[in-house]
Order: C-alpha cells, then sequence, then structure tokens
C-alpha cells in the first residue's frame, strides 16, 4: 500500500526546508556580529567579566550586604554564619539560605569578607562610547615628568590608519579589475596563437597560494627599494587578484552575445571601441561584483601589508593598527570589537553602495524577444 | 548601390566545408534571398560577405572591388541579425547613431539621418526609449533602421524575422519588401523558411550542404526545379515523389511505379526517350493531385489507387495524406471532398504538371 502524495503539502515541507535552512545560515552569520557591536559599547569592566549577552535580563547573584568575617568563627572548622553553616570551602561557593539568598566568603581565609547575595533579574546595560572615542581619538597615556608632575600624551589614532588603508584599497582594486578586463576580452573575442595556452596559464595561476610568493617578491621589493611604499602593495595586490579577476571576467564577457560585437564591428568599431564603449557598460554587474571582493580582501589584509609595509608607522593600513591596539600583551583587548567595527564601517558602505549592480537583466532587450 | 559576386567562394572550417565552390552574381538593386534548411551554410555565405569570416578560397566582389582583405566597416554593408543585436545600454537614437558617430558624420547630419530612417519604419516616438522597453518587433524595426542610416551599398539580412510571431513576421515580410521598393539597394537576405522567400525575393538562391543548389526567380524555381532538393525544398506541403521505371510499350511512355502504371501524355514525351528503362523520380506536387468528383476539365487525368491515412481540413482546402502501396503522398484537393480515414479511394494525377528526375544524379529532366 502506498501513502497517496500530497503535492500540497510536499511543497509545504520543502518551504519549510529552505526557510529554516535560510533563516540558521542567516542567524549564524548575524549573532556574532550583533555581539560583536554590542560588546563594542560595553564598558572594560563589563567586557572582561561577563559576555556580549548578559545585557538581555537574566538572572544573577547580587550582593545585598558585605561584612567583615565575625571574630568568633573559625575558618578551619565548621562555622554558622547569618543562620547557616558550612566549611569554608562550601561558604567559598556560597551556602543558601532556607530565603533562598545565599552567603559567601569572599576572599581568603585570614582577610575575607562575607556578602550577603540575592538571586535577582538584572541587565548590565552600562553602556559608553568610550571604546570608540579611544580607538577613533587614540589612547591617552599618563606620563609622570621628573619634576612629579604628569602630562598626558595621546596614542597614535585610527583616522591615519583609516586613510592609509584607503589609499592602499581603491588603486589596488582598479588595476586589477582594469588589466583583467582587458586581458579578459582579449581572451574572450581576440583569435590569437596561444590564447588556450595563455588563458589555461592564468587560470592554472589560482591554485597557486599568494604566501609562497611572499619572500622572493620581499627580496625583489628590497633591492628595488619599493618596501614600505604604498606602490608595493599595489602591485602585490594587482598581482595576487589578477587571474581570479580574468577568470571571473573571462567568463561573463564570453558570455555577452556575439551578435553585438559583430554588428559594432560592422558599424565600423574597432576592438578598442567595442571594449570602452560596449564591453565595459555591459560588464558592470561583474565588474561590480568582482570589485566588491578585492576591495574587502585588500581591506581586510593583514599578511600582504605586515609583509611589504613592516613597521613603517606613517604607512601603516587598518588591519596593522587594529593588531598593535590590543597591545603586545593583548591588556587592551577590550578596544578590539570598537576597532573591528570602525573598520567594517567602509566595506559595508561599499558593499550596499555596488549591490544594486547585482541586479540581473542588465542586457534584457538586446537580442531575442 | 552595387552589385555583388561569389566566384568558387570556399569557407572551411577544420575538415568541415560550409560553403562549397559557390558561385553567383548579384545584380544591382536585387533582391536575393539565400534559403535552405538549418546547417546548409547560408549564414556563412552571408558571413563572408559581411567580412565575419575569412574565405578559405575563391574571390567575392562588391561593386567592382575585390573585398576579400577589406575589413567589415570598409565594405559598405550594413547587417540585420536574427538576435536584433541591439545595444542594450543605448537608447533607440543612440543605437542608430553608434555606426556613424564612429566614422565621425556631422552631428546635423546623424541628426537627419536617423530622424529620415525613423520614419521610414514608424519608431519616431521611441527614440528616446533603451531596447529593452520595446516589443520584438519594434526592436526588428530598430535594427533594421540602424542598418538604413549607414546608407550602404548592400543590406544583409540574416534570418531577422525568425524571433517573430507569425502574425508579425508577415507584416514585417510587407514592410522589408516596401523598403526594398524604397530605399532601391541591393538586398541580401537569408532565411530557412520558404515562404519568405518566395514572398520577397526577385530571385532565390537554394543552398544544401554549402552547396549551391539553383539560382532563379521564385516561380521559375517552383515550376521547374532543377533537382531533387530544390523540388522538394521549395513548396508547402513538399512534392510528392515515387520511385519509378520508364518503360516504353507501343510508342508510350510509362511511368511504372510499385503501385501504380500511369502514361505520360505525348505531348510531354519528349525529353525521356533516353531514360526508358532506367530509374527515375516521379514528382508530383499535391495540388495537381484532385478528388476524381472535383477534377479540373481539360486535363490529362490519370486514376491511381490509394488509401487515405489522415484528413487534414484547412477551410478553403483539404490535405489529405495517403498512401499508395509503401508510398506515402500528399493531396490537396476542393474542400468539397468527401474522403474520410481509411477510405480505399482512386486519385487523379494531372499530366500535365509533373517532374521526372533521373534517380541516380537526381537532376531533373527535361
Amino acid at each position: 500500500m502506498s501513502t497517496p502524495k500530497n503535492p500540497k503539502r510536499k511543497k509545504m515541507v520543502s518551504d519549510i526546508l529552505i526557510n529554516g535552512s535560510l533563516f540558521l545560515l542567516v542567524a549564524l552569520w548575524i549573532i556574532p556580529t550583533i555581539g560583536l557591536l554590542v560588546s563594542s559599547f560595553r564598558t572594560r569592566f563589563d567586557i572582561q567579566t561577563s559576555g556580549w549577552w548578559a545585557v538581555f535580563p537574566h538572572r544573577e547573584w547580587v550582593k545585598v550586604k558585605e561584612f567583615a568575617i565575625p571574630e568568633n568563627v573559625d575558618p578551619n572548622g565548621v562555622m554558622e554564619i547569618d543562620g547557616v553553616t558550612g566549611t569554608f570551602q562550601e561558604f567559598r561557593d556560597g551556602v543558601s539560605t532556607p530565603d533562598g539568598r545565599k552567603v559567601t566568603w569572599v576572599g581568603n581565609k585570614r582577610l575575607g569578607k562575607i556578602q550577603i547575595q540575592e538571586h535577582r533579574w538584572v541587565m548590565r546595560t552600562d553602556f559608553t562610547l568610550d571604546n570608540y572615542q579611544q580607538v577613533l581619538a587614540g589612547k591617552s597615556f599618563e606620563l609622570k615628568n621628573p619634576d612629579g608632575s604628569t602630562r598626558i600624551v595621546q596614542g597614535d589614532n585610527f583616522v591615519g590608519a583609516f586613510l592609509n588603508s584607503l589609499t592602499v584599497s581603491i588603486p589596488a582594486t582598479v588595476i586589477p579589475i582594469l588589466i583583467a578586463a582587458f586581458a579578459a576580452y582579449g581572451f574572450a573575442w581576440m583569435r590569437f596563437p596561444g590564447r588556450r595556452i595563455l588563458f589555461i596559464m592564468v587560470v592554472a595561476l589560482l591554485v597557486v597560494p599568494l604566501q609562497i610568493a611572499l619572500v622572493p617578491i620581499l627580496q625583489d621589493y628590497v633591492k628595488l627599494d619599493l618596501n614600505g611604499t604604498f606602490l608595493a602593495l599595489w602591485l602585490a595586490h594587482t598581482g595576487f587578484g589578477l587571474p581570479l579577476a580574468t577568470y571571473l571576467l573571462f567568463n561573463y564577457i564570453s558570455g555577452l552575445p556575439r551578435d553585438i560585437l559583430e554588428s559594432a564591428f560592422i558599424d565600423g568599431a574597432s576592438h578598442f571601441t567595442i571594449f570602452t564603449k560596449l564591453i565595459l557598460p555591459l560588464s558592470v554587474p561583474a565588474l561590480a561584483s568582482f570589485a566588491i571582493f578585492q576591495f574587502l580582501w585588500v581591506w581586510n589584509d593583514y599578511l600582504v601589508a605586515l609583509v611589504f609595509i613592516g613597521s613603517k608607522p606613517d604607512v601603516q593600513v587598518l588591519t596593522m593598527r587594529l593588531a598593535e591596539m590590543v597591545g603586545s600583551r593583548g591588556n587592551d583587548w577590550h578596544l578590539l570589537t570598537a576597532g573591528a567595527f570602525v573598520s567594517m564601517v567602509l566595506p559595508l558602505a561599499v558593499f550596499f553602495g555596488l549591490q544594486r549592480y547585482f541586479v540581473r537583466g542588465l542586457l534584457a532587450g538586446s537580442v531575442k524577444g | 548601390m552595387s552589385s555583388v559576386a561569389y566566384e568558387n567562394v570556399i569557407k572551411k572550417f577544420g575538415e568541415t566545408v560550409a560553403v562549397n565552390n559557390m558561385t553567383f552574381h548579384v545584380a544591382d538593386k536585387e533582391f536575393l534571398v539565400l534559403v535552405g534548411p538549418s546547417g546548409c551554410g547560408k549564414t556563412t555565405a552571408l558571413r563572408l560577405l559581411a567580412g565575419l569570416e575569412e574565405i578559405t578560397s575563391g574571390t567575392i566582389h562588391i561593386g567592382d572591388r575585390v573585398v576579400n582583405d577589406i575589413a567589415p566597416k570598409d565594405r559598405d554593408i550594413a547587417m540585420v541579425f536574427q538576435s536584433y543585436a541591439l545595444y542594450p545600454h543605448l537608447s533607440v537614437y543612440e543605437n542608430m547613431a553608434f555606426g556613424l558617430k564612429l566614422r565621425k558624420t556631422p552631428k546635423s547630419e546623424i541628426e537627419r539621418r536617423v530622424h529620415n530612417a525613423a520614419e521610414i519604419l514608424g519608431i519616431e516616438e521611441l527614440l528616446n526609449r533603451k531596447p529593452r522597453q520595446l516589443s520584438g518587433g519594434q526592436r526588428q524595426r530598430v535594427a533594421v533602421g540602424r542598418a538604413i542610416v549607414r546608407e550602404p551599398k548592400v543590406f544583409l539580412f540574416d534570418e531577422p524575422l525568425s524571433n517573430l510571431d507569425a502574425k508579425l513576421r508577415v507584416q514585417m515580410r510587407a514592410e522589408i519588401n516596401k523598403l526594398h521598393k524604397r530605399l532601391q539597394t541591393t538586398f541580401i537576405y537569408v532565411t530557412h523558411d520558404q515562404v519568405e522567400a518566395m514572398t520577397m525575393a526577385s530571385r532565390i538562391a537554394v543552398i544544401n550542404k554549402g552547396i549551391l543548389q539553383q539560382i532563379d526567380t521564385p516561380q521559375n524555381l517552383y515550376d521547374y526545379p532543377e533537382n531533387l532538393f530544390v523540388a522538394g525544398f521549395i513548396g508547402s506541403p513538399a512534392m510528392n515523389f515515387f520511385p519509378a521505371k520508364l518503360r516504353q510499350e507501343d510508342g508510350k511512355l510509362y511511368v511504372d511505379s510499385d503501385n501504380f502504371t500511369i502514361p505520360i501524355p505525348a505531348s510531354h514525351a519528349a525529353p525521356y526517350q533516353d531514360y526508358v528503362n532506367k530509374n527515375i523520380v516521379f514528382g508530383i506536387r499535391p495540388e495537381n493531385i484532385h478528388d476524381p468528383a472535383f477534377t479540373p476539365p481539360n486535363i490529362h487525368a490519370e486514376r491511381i489507387a490509394a488509401k487515405v491515412d489522415v484528413v487534414e481540413l484547412m477551410g478553403n482546402e483539404i490535405f489529405l495524406y495517403m498512401f499508395s502501396g509503401e508510398n506515402s503522398f500528399v493531396a490537396r484537393v476542393d474542400p468539397r471532398s468527401s474522403f474520410r480515414i481509411g477510405d480505399q479511394v482512386e486519385m487523379v494525377f494531372d499530366m500535365d504538371t509533373f517532374h521526372i528526375f533521373d534517380a541516380e544524379t537526381e537532376k531533373a529532366i527535361r
């Protein structure tokens, strides 16, 4: 006996499955980001003592009373404090009273204190902009002069690094796209000997990890005296980005309708005119999507910048400054969240600015009906 | 305005021969249609003329120039593509002006020509629209307009109507015809649709397997096909073929098929004397087969037995799909015919209009 299939029900199940897994994926990505955002507004103390979810209402043991250890108790034996009994170890963990409170020994045997705690609903909502202020304006250090007076010294701030990152990212995005678009057009639409071999080589370069190129390139840069310059980073990112860019754009450009190009050819257009007047405007979706890739990659890059820029503070990019801000022993890691958010602002703006170019159907109306 | 000549043109793609030794001339102001089944090389032949493919051997002339090595833009041609090939990001005006701008035509001249072409095609109010805002027919008009503004010596059309729906196709067919009269320019038009070819062409070139089969006026192609392929390709429904032998008896010639034997009228018999006792193919068009009840007077009527397989009512006529033994054939008969599926009937062949082909060479015997 077979159960009759119910298409409506089947569709509903698949809808739930699809929407459910999509929702799960989105939540998986969004929740840590929200946590980061919330954390960036919390005070240093809060960040270091509780998780970001403590901003939501939750039950927590809250101190209601604190007093010195009564003199008549012997910490080495069984004690009776505030109506409950227990050993020192039990008091350290907290001993519950019949009315729902908890008596806790805080500190060591000799210098400790007794706290009476209640289980209460609380929200940790001491929000502050201090983190952002320190990240953007730089942390202030108090230095003592020899004469005993103090002066305040501003540490490095993010602004310079932000501009440096822009200076690196924009050319390192535009240059490879331009070169790759030319190359992709050539591979797609121009006939020349060795075309296939060359293209296979370009695609093959996709599998080469950039890490193996770092040292040789660094050696060359040292000889060319390019180390620590923006040009070094532009060239490096261009080189590392080109294979993927060429491959992606080739796929798009070779898919453009042949008739359009041939029509332009008969109309009297040269390859260069076809490229600038037709290919570029028609490839905007592909160019934009690769631009987003490349921009995010360069903006978030730490390794390449660290290797080729090293420790020159005036050309340091954002990621390097972010790593430095935490301090060599991680003592300021509460600033990391705010710093991360500052560095995310621009990529977010770029994404939302370019995402409308992802619209399909830019070619609508050119061919067929 | 210019003539076009193909001289022994051959185009190979690797080992495949797409265009095989094609030679023909197109007179100035002529409307030549290249027609043939898909993949027969007709589009390749056109692309060779446009300069989009390189000629393997032979020469193509436009006017008195050999254009083999001349770039497409310098050949003084304009081409309309099957897919319209409009530039999607440009407005209709810019689409039409694109080629002129590249040629550094003065702005006022561009404007005059674009508006002139738009007026001819009735698309003036569309000039500021983008291609995606147009219907299929409008896009096709823009594509034609883009060709007109160039004022080329030769217009090339590559199946321009095959993406349109049937009604629009008929309408555009008439318009392209009118355009040809108005522009007085050489048109070369590729199609796989023999109705388009018949209705538009001043001459038709039938191509099969890269080989030019016959080039002639539509009526001549229909009446005097030179071989089996042309006979079968031109006309719808297609001509009926019966493998047969020619037999002579008492000085009279007979077509001796598996299931019928019919005499050839003495007045028509002259060309076939050499083919007695040879294998031939007997061809007769559907409209020359009649229901005995509605046979026109004064024809050489010969009766054969047949079985009705399918009846298609068209309103003004009836298509009878029938069998004579193993051979299937179609008759286009009077709508009053009362034959039904499965009927064993006699049909009348009009022996004034028939074709006989050599079974071996497939050439028509005349």
